[in-house]
């Protein structure tokens, strides 16, 4: 049971590192390029052949099946919060790569974020399993 | 313009993962990464209509985010679709019957209101 719940706490980990990662750089190679409008449907088709947002395309492709993966085993209000770190590496691509704008106000918003994921992963994974083994036990 | 794309992400992203975490939860954990089990595995949820109905969801979502992104800076369109958020908290509770304790709840408030903060 111990051994389980740690196997479980690694693979949850290294899974949430790929969901992040692909997430952050599908963004922002979707955004790199992406043209100022898309005027007709066939506009969203074309663009997607495109280099950069084939790229992105493929990274956010890449995010939605590790995605799936973990939430095979892990529970969506464990999954969005822990992978919410995404929107801190998100602003930092935003400012360094993308030379965009950001305020005291956004830096805030950031640290905030920071810490409601920082409290809500603080000892979710044994609740995960725990609400995984009870039922089979009580059920059955 | 900005916000009605913004509310389509947020209506159809929600809607869109609850449908996926019901369907690989029916599926069940995935225990075997080589690529035989992998694509046996694939082969099941192809099959499965919440995965299905969460993909055509996730579609929707991704090219409304496709025209956002043309109108708005990288750091504005991702904060501001984490309104999702707060309906998923919502939905997670009430739909899946997630546990959703009081820590979790605050965190996620926190969350929701640096995501809030981020998109002013």
């Amino acid at each position: 049971m111990h051994s389980d719940t740690a196997r479980l706490r690694v693979k949850s980990w290294v899974c949430a590192v790929v969901v992040v990662l692909s997430s952050v750089f599908g963004n922002f190679f979707l955004k790199l390029g992406m043209p100022a409008s898309l005027e007709t449907p066939a506009a969203y088709i074309l663009v997607l052949f495109r280099p950069t947002v084939a790229f992105g395309v493929a990274l956010l492709v890449l995010w939605m099946l590790s995605r799936m993966a973990l939430l095979s085993w892990a529970d969506l209000s464990y999954v969005l919060p822990v992978t919410a770190i995404g929107y801190v590496l998100v602003a930092l691509v935003g400012r360094i790569l993308l030379h965009e704008a950001i305020t005291g106000r956004r830096w805030t918003g950031i640290l905030l974020i920071m810490a409601g994921v920082a409290l809500v992963s603080v000892g979710t994974t044994p609740q995960t399993v725990a609400r995984r083994a009870e039922p089979v036990g009580a059920s059955r | 313009m900005k916000w009605l794309l913004i509310g389509i992400i947020v209506a159809a992203t929600s809607v869109g993962e609850v449908m996926q975490a019901l369907g690989m939860r029916r599926h069940g954990e995935i225990h075997d990464f080589r690529p035989g089990a992998l694509r046996r595995a694939m082969a099941l949820l192809a099959r499965n209509g919440f995965v299905i109905g969460s993909v055509l969801a996730m579609a929707v979502s991704f090219f409304a985010y496709m025209g956002l992104l043309t109108v708005a800076e990288l750091s504005f369109a991702v904060p501001a679709t984490a309104i999702t958020y707060v309906l998923e908290t919502v939905l997670a509770r009430f739909v899946l019957k997630e546990r959703v304790n009081w820590l979790r709840w605050a965190g996620a408030s926190l969350v929701i209101c640096g995501v809030a903060l981020v998109s002013l």
